[in-house]
């Protein structure tokens, strides 16, 4: 059935999406933090830990952004296709975004490729839209600060590089990253597709529920063994060494051509901050 | 925070302090830093390009990798942590010649970078990336000190107190990245021994 959605409402509920992700994280997140807090044994990845901990609780107390890097806005939206909006929704999203900006003091972290001049007010968002069944529209948000995304990397491997090849690329890419990218990480890992897919694909995987392993079983073995071999790498929370480099890899794949084998690594830094809505 | 023989440092720093402190070392640092990141570097080199007097005197000073979030009415400052280092490489030498005896930042830096620490007997501190609201609650006053147009970027003068880094490079060359990736190495060697 057809179904009306207002923009006032899409405005006012992204606004409190942004907010609330700059302010606390998911409990999924928060989970892995204090698991890895608990049982890291290097003295500076405990400190590291103890601080991130600390630091959240003032974030969430004093409505303090988490982290100064209020980041890139990342939405992966799924609309209905029997539902309707008149008005433009890209508008809407950044709408709410600026809203959140100002009422948040979330810091302007927008700029002009070339010539640098900020936006000054976050927008414009970075919105990938998909078509579903239904009649209702869903906003997955990823706030993505610059020390982890400009770690990530896509590399067109070939179908001899194989797994083997998949797993060589994730841990190079870590350990350049090292502690650049305030491990322990999250990381988005998209197999196959082309160029941009596989790009899609990682961010995809980064948006889905923090430790969720993929429902393909050969998806899930290959997170589990990805997670093993990067946390063997030492890099440890804030880069000062430990067990904890990475609290979790998801996976997403899609068929690509015979002479392919496209792969993205898309990092995300411990401060793994988004939110879901749906209207 | 347990801080295990952490040693209170303040600025502007002296060189007899550098000199005792070694990679590997956690600091608490007071007194007065300065914040500029990428477009404040470009800035500061261009204007020493041209010939002319920076805004504000950087001898024995600390720069600090960061741009901060808005201050709330009623706070000093907003979220404040350490931006990437490695991106104000390209900058070190000219900031370093300047008299700024040390940086703070966040992760590993080039070989070039790592080079002129020792060369200019300087300090590279890192603190926890993505601690913004934690450190900031160690800054008791800020105010912009140069080129207010570049908001978050601009120049910022910070009074600091007890702000929790770690030496990552010393003035003698010594780099804890490489210790702990030795520590790493050793360990697998001795993992494999015991197979």
């Amino acid at each position: 059935m057809r179904r009306a959605i207002k923009k006032a409402t899409l405005v006012k509920a992204v606004k409190k999406l942004v907010l609330k992700a700059s302010f606390e994280l998911e409990p999924a997140v928060e989970r892995l933090l204090e698991k890895a807090a608990r049982s890291e044994t290097s003295a500076e990845g405990r400190i590291a830990l103890a601080i991130i901990r600390e630091n959240l609780k003032i974030a969430r107390a004093k409505k303090l952004p988490i982290c100064q890097d209020t980041g890139l806005s990342v939405f992966l939206v799924e609309l209905g296709r029997e539902a309707r909006l008149d008005f433009d929704l890209e508008d809407a999203i950044n709408e709410g975004l600026r809203a959140a900006t100002a009422e948040g003091y979330l810091r302007r972290s927008v700029a002009d490729p070339l010539s640098r001049k900020n936006t000054g007010d976050n927008a414009p968002a970075i919105v990938h839209l998909r078509l579903v069944k239904g009649n209702r529209i869903k906003l997955r948000l990823l706030l993505k600060g610059a020390g982890s995304e400009n770690k990530s990397m896509v590399r067109m491997l070939t179908p001899a590089d194989g797994r083997e090849g998949i797993k060589k690329f994730v841990r190079e890419a870590v350990t350049k990253a090292g502690g650049q990218a305030c491990p322990p990480i999250f990381i988005g890992l998209g197999i196959g597709g082309d160029l941009e897919l596989c790009a899609i694909l990682a961010k995809r995987a980064l948006a889905r529920p923090a430790g969720l392993p993929s429902k393909d079983r050969e998806l899930a073995k290959l997170e589990r063994e990805i997670l093993r071999e990067v946390n063997r790498l030492g890099i440890g929370p804030a880069g000062l060494g430990g067990k904890f480099t990475c609290l979790a890899v998801a996976a997403e794949k899609a068929p690509c051509h015979i002479a392919s084998l496209p792969v993205a690594v898309n990092i995300q830094c411990w401060a793994h901050r988004g939110g879901a809505i749906a209207l | 925070m347990n801080f295990k023989n952490a040693k209170r440092i303040e600025t502007p720093l002296r060189r007899e302090v550098i000199a005792s402190l070694r990679a590997g070392d956690w600091v608490l640092l007071s007194g007065v830093i300065y914040t500029a990141r990428d477009q404040a570097h470009r800035r500061m080199v261009e204007t020493m390009v041209a010939g002319k007097a920076l805004p504000v005197s950087l001898l024995g000073q600390v720069i600090y990798y960061c741009g901060p979030t808005p201050a709330r009415p009623g706070r000093v400052i907003g979220s404040a942590g350490p931006t990437t280092s490695s991106r104000m490489d390209k900058y070190l030498e000219p900031i370093l010649g300047l008299g700024v005896l040390a940086t703070m930042g966040k992760g590993e830096r080039s070989k070039e970078a790592k080079a002129l620490f020792q060369r200019y007997d300087a300090l590279y501190l890192v603190s926890i990336g993505g601690a913004g609201a934690y450190l900031s609650e160690r800054i008791k006053r800020a105010k912009v000190a140069a080129w207010p147009d570049l908001g978050a970027e601009a120049v910022h003068e910070l009074e600091v107190e007890d702000f929790p880094a770690l030496v990552a490079y010393d003035g003698q060359g010594g780099d804890y990245f490489e210790k702990i990736m030795k520590r790493n190495a050793d360990r697998s060697v001795r993992a494999t021994k015991e197979r």
